[in-house]
């Protein structure tokens, strides 16, 4: 999102998602089918749970030896005849990536789903460069149409119905499309094919790379990842460095809950691994492959309030089960990373003060954290973010001599009562027939749309105190 | 059953806005033979201040919680999410303080109040004090928090004079979320909208749930909706007798 956008508040960013009726009918269908999915995925897959824990353990250890574990993967990815590169920052990421690009005098760019590339803002930076980016998963090919970002981690045209990608189609591409899915992917597929055999550059993430074997994996379902990693002469894979996994072994946990959680599938479609360039005698495959390394803020983390995000695989899980997203979509949180994870990693890659209004963006029902195949305590670290907010005074004051008022009133009981009999009085003229319809301030926010039960004539405790037959 | 003791904390909303569910209670475990008392002084668990961010200022009010209750037998909540903070957060929050072993002591012994008659008194069977049928909505933090969702289901099912028919979405949240209903309150009107198209589409008399907070936000939307559907606490339709 735009400096422009973001300085629109949060709340309004929402309240304005809430009004597209077409986005509100989109997020429902598709939410509601991918929790639906992940349910009978896990329903029918009993040992699923003990993998959710044996997978976090992975991620766990893993994180405990980053180091290790990175170079072992760098030392074999070089041993196959690959490039390792790291990048501090998505400003080096970018720029490592376009001094490839120009070098191999690369013009077009395909590239398969990625959220590193959307997080360093890749396309952009292409563009600059004189080299076109071409995204080729369906849902990414539709936003890049439409010059939009993605709304959800795996579904990055889920705020679009059939219908809009059916306009969008006909006006970009200029020829009649009708609002069928399969129709629409057909002329997807038809614009597509000519890119992938004109592209000099293929570029990837990576859902895992294989520490031992300096393989990376991408879990895909349209075959389009395939496509870019083995038809253009250049491979650049991008992956935050947390994505590494020691072995095969733990990369098959991860394999059997990934999908389940993402669409309900046993397995993707695909699931590519990629070991290297091309060697002799094989067939396809580039001639040079690229690994980029990102940090971007995570490696602070493995010992920072974050941690357990660097945990978290991509599969969009939390977004389709929470309350909020459900309402907001993802645009309306403004970063790359939406939904409840997308807070979390919001605040690792910008910085707590990006998130000081989105770290309240949740109910904190915990719906998330239930949902997540390696178990982060999404809500646990949102109220850490919310500690780190005040603490560090970037919640507004307002609030917080609000909250430090109502701490004194809950450490005397003398106070409290106090403000019982105040608020007794305070209500009276907004009190009608037992309700409190309409609340000035901020109490109006709840007021607008929701009764208020009165403050009791007689408090629980005052009758306790006073009502003897109810003692005894 | 005779010569069980238990103490209400009565939790600042069940207080201030539903004193009628404590003398729910009251009359409700007396009847099943515990003594109830009610420790002078009480305020609040200090969630709204934990879920906010200001734990130095929920660790003090969770201090003098622990005091209070610190002879109870059992202390028994009408509100899963004030049990959740107990159980789950005071023995965090006051793990370096003098009052670190009572607070993990007071954590074992507190109860959400369906968990204390189902698990604790073994009791299920229950006359309505309101008839026809009821409806029940999981609170969040007795759902995934205290992972309870069998204990208010066996009493509201095995309930006389009431029919428990199921609420579709149970399990997801109502809007209410704290401060939440009010720093984003369109969000949470709209998540609240949903919840009680469901509950309409039930058909209930009456909608039930085991969280003040949650009561509070349902209960104002139906009640501003002139619906016929009233949102009680679980102890209010327990209280019927047995």
């Amino acid at each position: 999102m735009s400096d422009a956008e973001l300085a629109t508040p949060f709340r309004r960013r929402a309240d304005g998602a809430m009004k597209d009726a077409f986005l509100q009918e989109a997020l429902t269908i598709a939410t509601t089918k991918f929790i639906g999915l992940r349910r009978d995925a896990f329903a029918s897959f009993p040992e699923g749970e003990a993998l959710r824990d044996q997978a976090r353990a992975i991620k766990e250890a893993t994180l405990q030896h980053l180091d290790q574990h990175l170079e072992t993967l760098i030392g074999n990815v070089e041993r196959l005849g690959g490039h390792v590169h790291y990048a501090e920052s998505p400003a080096e990421a970018r720029s490592i990536i376009v001094d490839i690009a120009k070098r191999t005098g690369a013009r077009m760019a395909v590239k398969s789903k990625s959220m590193a590339t959307e997080e360093i803002h890749l396309n952009e930076a292409l563009e600059a460069a004189g080299v076109t980016p071409v995204e080729t998963d369906l849902g990414e090919y539709i936003i890049q149409l439409a010059h939009e970002r993605p709304s959800h981690i795996i579904a990055p045209a889920i705020h679009k119905t059939k219908g809009q990608v059916a306009e969008l189609f006909t006006r970009e591409l200029k020829r009649p499309a009708e609002p069928d899915p399969e129709a629409l992917t057909r002329i997807a597929r038809g614009e597509l094919r000519e890119k992938f055999l004109q592209a000099d550059l293929g570029i990837t993430g990576a859902n895992f790379a294989v520490a031992d074997s300096g393989t990376v994996v991408l879990v895909t379902n349209e075959g389009n990842g395939r496509m870019v990693t083995s038809l253009p002469r250049v491979h650049v894979a991008v992956m935050g460095v947390e994505k590494v996994v020691p072995s095969f072994t733990d990369l098959m946990v991860f394999l059997a809950i990934l999908a389940k959680s993402a669409t309900g599938q046993k397995l993707s479609v695909y699931t590519s691994m990629v070991q290297g360039p091309r060697r002799a005698g094989e067939l396809e495959g580039p001639d040079e492959f690229h690994l980029v390394l990102l940090d971007g803020g995570r490696i602070a983390q493995i010992d920072g309030p974050l941690r357990e995000a660097l945990s978290c695989l991509r599969c969009g899980a939390c977004l389709n089960v929470c309350p909020v997203y459900r309402q907001i979509g993802g645009h309306a949180y403004g970063y790359t990373y939406p939904g409840p994870i997308g807070i979390l990693l919001t605040a690792m890659l910008e910085g707590a003060p990006a998130v000081r209004d989105l770290a309240h963006a949740s109910s904190l029902c915990g719906a998330c954290a239930d949902a997540c195949p390696v178990r982060i305590d999404i809500p646990r670290m949102l109220i850490e973010l919310r500690r780190e907010v005040d603490d560090r005074k970037i919640a507004p004051w307002s609030e917080r001599v609000a909250f430090k008022l109502l701490a004194g009133l809950l450490r005397r009981p003398g106070l409290y009562r106090l403000a019982a009999r105040a608020g007794r009085i305070a209500q009276k003229p907004f009190t009608r027939g037992g309700r409190i319809g309409r609340l000035p301030l901020v109490f109006g926010e709840w007021t607008r749309t929701r009764d208020l039960p009165p403050v009791a004539p007689c408090t629980f405790q005052e009758r306790w105190a006073a009502d003897r037959d109810l003692r005894a | 059953m005779t010569g069980r003791r238990a103490s209400l904390m009565v939790t600042c909303l069940g207080d201030l806005f539903f004193p009628e569910v404590g003398v729910s209670i009251v009359r409700l475990l007396r009847r099943l033979g515990v003594a109830v008392d009610v420790p002078a002084d009480q305020t609040c668990c200090g969630l709204p201040l934990f879920n906010s961010g200001y734990h130095a200022d929920a660790a003090a009010v969770a201090r003098r919680t622990v005091e209070l209750f610190s002879d109870s037998e059992h202390v028994v909540v009408p509100s899963g999410s004030c049990a959740w903070m107990v159980k789950h957060e005071y023995p965090g929050l006051l793990a370096d303080t003098t009052l670190a072993r009572a607070a993990v002591a007071l954590a074992a012994r507190t109860y959400e109040l369906s968990q204390f008659l189902v698990r604790v008194l073994g009791v299920t069977e229950f006359t309505s004090a309101v008839p026809g049928r009821v409806t029940y909505h999981d609170s969040c933090h007795l759902l995934r928090g205290l992972h309870e969702s069998e204990s208010p289901r066996t009493l509201l099912g095995s309930l006389k004079g009431a029919q428990l028919v199921p609420l579709p979405g149970a399990d997801e949240c109502c809007g209410f979320g704290g401060s939440f209903a009010v720093r984003l309150p369109e969000v949470s009107s709209q998540i609240l909208a949903k919840k009680l198209a469901n509950v309409e589409a039930t058909g209930a008399d009456c909608l039930v749930a085991c969280d003040a907070g949650c009561l509070m936000q349902m209960g104002g939307g139906l009640t501003r909706a002139r619906s016929r559907v009233r949102a009680l606490h679980l102890a209010e339709l327990l209280d019927g007798g047995r």
